[in-house]
C-alpha cells in the first residue's frame, strides 16, 4: 500500500477536459440490485452484505496493536466538530472547557495513521502470521473457528510482508523509523547503525517467542519480498526483496548511491538528455538474499539483478519511462522497481508486477534471474501484484491505482482501471485477454482498489480470492480468461461516515479449507465458503482436500488433489453444470462411487468395483474425445479420479 | 515482553517541526504549480502541452488536499495556498519568482511552451532539494505517512521531469530543423 495517489487521472474531471473514448458505465440496475450498495457506516458495527461466503469469526486486533484512544485510527477530535457525540467523555469536557475556540487549540490527536496497520498473511501447520506496520501477530487456527492470539510481536517499521519456511519467518521493513533492535522510538539521525531498512529473520521454533536471528539491511528496505525455495537446492533458501522507499545513504550502508538526491540538479540536459542514471544505483533492480538453512544469520545480498535492462543497448532502465498510452490511456509508473513478485520454483518461473510493467522471469537460476517476456497495459497505473494459475499457463496482475489509500471503485471509476488485468501465457509470451473489477460501486469514504488474494483450490477451475480494500472480499472464476465472473463476496460499509479512514481487506487467501482476510482496522477474518449454483458443496469439500503444509502466496506451489470420491464428484458437477455428460454416465459414475466409499467401511467385492471404475474411465475417455472446451479436461480428470480411486482399491 | 501501554507509544516518532515546515512550504510550492498550468490552456494549443498541465494539475491537486488533511488533523497551521504571493514570504527551492512568473505570463506560442517546460523542470527538482532537506534533518520523516510520501514525491516529479526533458529536446529540435 502506498500513501498517496499521484500522477494518475482522476477520470470525472479527464474525460469532458479530453473528450476521450467514454467508458461503459455498468448498468444502473444491476447497480441498484447488489447488496453491497448503500451499506451503514461503522467501526464494529458496519452493514455487512455477504453472498455464497460467509463469517466464520472475527478477532479484533490485539493490544499493542491499536491507538486505544482511536481504535479505528480515526483522528480526534475533528476540527470541524469540536463537540461530536462521537468523541470520548474526556474530549468531550476538554471541547466544552473552550467554547468558542478552534478544534485545533484543544491538542488534537493525529490518529495513528499507518502506523497500526495490518498488511500481509502466511501460514504454516495450523498457524497463521499476520503482518502489522508495527510487527507481527501469531495466532492458532488448528480449530479455524476459534482461532485464537498465540503471541504478538512489537517490531515496527512498515510493511511487516510476512513469509514463512520452517523455523524462519522472514519479515519486510522500509520505513527511515525502524530499528535494527526492534525499539518503539525511531531513529532520530538521519545516518545512523540503529536504523534498519530490510528483511528481517526470526527463528520461530518457539512460537510464543520468536527471536531475530539476522537482518539483512537493503539500500531501499524492503515493502515486500518474496520466498523462493530452489527445488534443485537443499542448503539454502532464497529471498527477492523489493524496495521501493528513498534510497539511502552510502554513509549508513556501503555501497548504497544512486538515489535522487545525489543526482546533480543542475546537469545540463543536453549532455545528458535521458537523465541516464548512475551505473551502480540501488534503482532499476530487486535483491536478491540467500538464506544457508543451517546458518541463517549468515543470509546476505548475493545479487542486485538488472532485470529492466534493454537486452540490446544495455541501458538498466529498458522498460517503461513512465507517462500514458495516448488520449484517455492511463499514466503507467516508470518501471524502476518491482512492487511485489510471484515465483513459481516448480515451473521456473516468476512473475513480476514492476510500477510500469508486468514481467516473467526464468529462475531456475534464482540467483540469475532472465527477464523472458514483458508487457505494458494501457488502463494500469501501477503494477502492484501477480499470481499465476496453477498449471501456469494463465497470470493475473492488480493494479494499484491511487496507491490503496484513495477512493478508486467508485460508480464513476472506470472498470478497467485499478483493476486485475488477466493474460494467458501462450509460447512463453504474455498475451492479455480480460480484466476483472470489483463489480460493485464503492463510497467516497472507502479506500478501494485490486489487491492481495490467492487461488481456491477448485478442481478443475481456475478461482481466486481476492481483498479490495473497503471494497471487500470477492472470488471469482477466470478459467476463461476473457470472461472472468464473480462467484462470491463479502463487504462492510465504510469505517467512518464522513471521512475516509484507512480499512478493509489487505489481503484475503485461502488456506486448507478456509479463507482469512486480513482487515487494515477490524483485525483478523475467517471466512467459509457455502454452496451456490456457482459452486457446489462437493467442489468446495475437494478444494479443502487439497492441504498445504506451508502457504506463502507470493511462493506459489503446485495444488494436487488425492483421488477420492468427493474429487469425481466435484468433476460430476462440473459437467452435469454445462450439460458436458449423459445423465445415464452420471448414474453409473454415483453408483460406482457408492460402492467404492461402502468397501472402506465394510469387506465386498474389491475386484469387481475396481473392475467397473476402470471400466467407466475408459467409457469417460471415449466422451472426452467427443466433448468441447472445458468438458474435455473435465471429463479426462474424472476418468484419472476413478483409475486412481481403483488403484487404492486393489 | 512489553506492556501494552509501552507498545502503543508512538510519541517518540511523532511528527517534527521540520515535517510540519516540509508539508507547509509543499502546499505553497504545488500552488504555484497550479498557477502555472492555469495559463496552459488561453496559451496553448497543443495536445501534449495540455495533457502534461492536465496531468500535474490533478497530481498536484490530490496532494494538496493530503497534506492540508495531515497538518489539520495534527493541529498544525494549513497555510493558506496564495501565501507565497505576500510581501517577505520566502520561496521554497525551486518556485518563480515573481519576475519569472510574469516572463512566463507574458509569453506566447513556443516561447511560451520552452519556458514552461524549463520553470516546471526548475519547480519539480525544487521538490527534489526539500525531500532531500527533510531526511537529512534529524528526526524528521519519521512517521510511516510522512516517510511514503516522500518517496512517493521523488519518484513522481522524477518521472515527470524526465518526460518534460524529452519534450523540451524534442522542442529543440524541431525549432533548430
Amino acid at each position: 500500500m502506498k500513501i498517496i495517489p499521484t500522477t494518475v487521472l482522476c477520470l470525472s474531471v479527464a474525460m469532458p477536459l479530453l473528450g476521450a473514448p467514454s467508458f461503459q458505465q455498468r448498468p444502473v440496475a444491476a447497480v441498484q440490485a447488489d447488496p453491497r450498495v448503500g451499506l451503514a457506516p461503522g467501526f464494529r458495527d458496519a452493514g455487512v452484505a455477504a453472498r455464497n461466503m460467509e463469517l466464520v469469526i472475527n478477532l479484533p486486533k490485539p493490544e499493542g496493536f491499536y491507538d486505544p484512544e482511536a481504535p479505528a485510527g480515526r483522528p480526534r477530535p475533528p476540527r470541524d466538530s469540536p463537540a461530536t457525540p462521537a468523541a470520548e467523555p474526556g474530549e468531550q469536557a476538554q471541547a466544552a472547557a473552550a467554547p468558542g475556540e478552534p478544534a485545533a487549540a484543544a491538542s488534537p490527536r493525529p490518529g495513528s495513521g499507518l502506523s497500526f496497520t495490518n498488511s500481509d498473511l502466511a501460514f504454516s501447520g495450523e498457524h497463521l502470521f499476520m503482518g502489522n506496520y508495527h510487527g507481527f501477530n501469531i495466532y492458532s487456527i488448528e480449530d479455524a473457528g476459534r482461532a485464537e492470539l498465540l503471541a504478538s510481536v512489537v517490531c515496527p517499521g512498515g510493511q511487516g510482508d510476512l513469509s514463512v519456511h520452517g523455523n524462519l519467518l522472514f519479515m519486510s521493513v522500509q520505513d527511515t523509523r525502524a530499528r535494527l533492535d526492534c525499539g518503539t522510538q525511531g531513529v532520530e539521525e538521519p545516518v545512523s547503525a540503529e536504523r534498519f531498512r530490510g528483511v528481517r529473520i526470526f527463528d520461530i521454533s518457539d512460537l510464543r517467542n520468536p527471536l531475530q536471528v539476522a537482518a539483512v539491511q537493503t539500500c531501499r528496505g524492503s515493502h515486500t519480498h518474496t520466498l523462493v525455495v530452489d527445488p534443485d537446492d537443499n542448503d539454502n533458501v532464497y529471498v527477492y526483496g523489493s524496495g521501493t522507499g528513498a534510497i539511502r545513504s552510502g554513509d549508513e550502508l556501503a555501497g548504497c548511491s544512486g538515489g535522487d538526491s545525489e543526482d546533480d540538479p543542475d546537469s545540463d540536459s543536453e549532455d545528458d538528455p535521458e537523465g541516464a542514471p548512475d551505473p551502480d544505483t540501488a534503482l532499476f533492480s530487486i535483491d536478491v538474499i540467500q538464506v544457508p538453512l543451517d546458518a541463517p544469520e549468515e543470509a546476505r545480498i548475493v545479487n542486485r539483478p538488472r532485470i529492466f535492462a534493454d537486452p540490446e543497448t544495455g541501458a538498466i532502465s529498458g522498460l517503461w519511462q513512465g507517462g500514458d498510452h495516448g488520449r484517455g490511456t492511463q499514466s503507467s509508473r516508470e518501471t524502476r522497481q518491482c512492487h511485489d513478485i510471484t515465483a513459481y520454483p516448480e515451473l521456473g518461473l516468476a512473475a513480476g508486477a514492476c510500477s510500469g510493467n508486468g514481467i516473467l522471469l526464468d529462475i531456475s537460476d534464482p540467483v540469475e534471474p532472465v527477464r523472458l517476456d514483458y508487457v505494458v497495459d494501457e488502463s494500469f497505473a501501477f503494477w502492484h501484484s501477480a499470481t499465476f494459475s496453477n498449471d501456469g499457463t494463465k497470470i493475473i496482475f492488480t493494479d494499484e491505482w491511487g496507491g490503496g489509500s484513495r477512493p478508486r471503485c467508485r460508480a464513476t471509476d472506470p472498470p478497467t482501471w485499478g483493476a486485475n488485468a488477466i493474460f494467458d501465457i501462450v509460447g512463453g509470451k504474455m498475451r492479455f485477454r480480460g480484466y476483472y473489477k470489483l463489480p460493485a460501486p464503492q463510497t467516497e469514504q472507502e479506500n478501494c482498489v485490486a489487491h492481495n488474494g490467492s487461488l481456491i483450490p477448485v478442481p478443475g477451475r481456475d478461482i481466486m480470492v481476492q481483498g479490495w480494500y473497503q471494497g471487500g472480499i470477492s472470488v471469482f472464476d477466470f478459467t476463461d480468461s476473457a470472461n472472468p465472473v464473480e462467484i462470491a463476496f463479502f463487504d462492510r460499509g465504510p469505517v467512518d461516515a464522513a471521512d475516509l479512514i484507512s480499512g478493509g481487506y489487505w489481503s484475503a487467501y485461502w488456506y486448507n479449507g478456509y479463507i482469512y482476510g486480513a482487515e487494515i482496522a477490524r483485525g483478523l477474518d475467517v471466512f467459509r465458503l457455502t454452496p451456490s449454483e456457482h459452486l457446489s458443496q462437493n467442489e468446495i469439500d475437494a478444494a479443502s482436500l487439497a492441504l498445504a503444509e506451508e502457504t506463502n502466496v507470493q511462493h506459489q506451489q503446485r495444488i494436487i488433489w488425492p483421488p477420492s470420491s468427493v474429487l469425481a464428484r466435484a468433476y460430476l458437477d462440473q459437467l452435469n453444470r454445462s450439460n458436458g455428460i449423459e445423465a445415464q454416465r452420471v448414474g453409473a459414475v454415483n453408483e460406482a462411487l457408492g460402492r467404492a466409499d461402502q468397501l472402506r467401511s465394510a469387506a465386498g467385492d474389491d475386484a469387481a468395483v475396481v473392475a467397473e471404475l476402470e471400466a467407466l474411465a475408459v467409457e469417460l475417455e471415449g466422451d472426452a474425445e467427443e466433448a468441447i472446451y472445458h468438458d474435455v479436461r473435465h471429463l479426462q480428470s474424472l476418468a484419472d479420479t476413478l483409475r486412481g480411486i481403483a488403484t487404492m482399491l486393489r | 515482553m512489553i506492556s501494552a501501554d509501552t507498545a502503543v507509544d508512538l510519541s517518540r516518532v511523532q511528527h517534527t517541526a521540520a515535517d510540519v515546515r516540509f508539508m507547509q512550504g509543499m502546499i505553497g510550492h504545488h500552488a504555484q504549480a497550479l498557477e502555472m498550468t492555469a495559463l496552459v490552456p488561453t496559451r496553448n494549443k497543443r495536445e501534449d502541452m495540455r495533457m502534461l498541465a492536465l496531468r500535474i494539475e490533478l497530481s498536484q491537486q490530490d496532494e494538496i488536499k493530503m497534506m492540508e488533511r495531515w497538518l489539520e488533523v495534527r493541529g498544525e497551521e494549513v497555510p493558506n495556498v496564495q501565501h507565497h504571493h505576500e510581501p517577505g514570504a520566502t520561496l521554497m527551492p525551486g518556485m518563480l519568482t515573481a519576475e519569472e512568473m510574469s516572463r512566463l505570463r507574458d509569453a506566447t506560442r513556443t516561447t511560451f511552451d520552452r519556458l514552461f517546460l524549463e520553470f516546471m523542470v526548475q519547480h519539480h527538482e525544487g521538490a527534489l532539494i526539500m525531500v532531500d532537506e527533510l531526511l537529512s534533518t534529524a528526526g524528521a520523516g519519521q512517521e510511516s505517512n510522512i516517510s511514503a510520501f516522500a518517496a512517493d514525491v521523488v519518484a513522481d516529479q522524477r518521472a515527470e521531469m524526465d518526460r518534460m526533458g524529452a519534450m523540451l529536446n524534442a522542442m529543440l529540435e524541431e525549432q533548430q530543423r
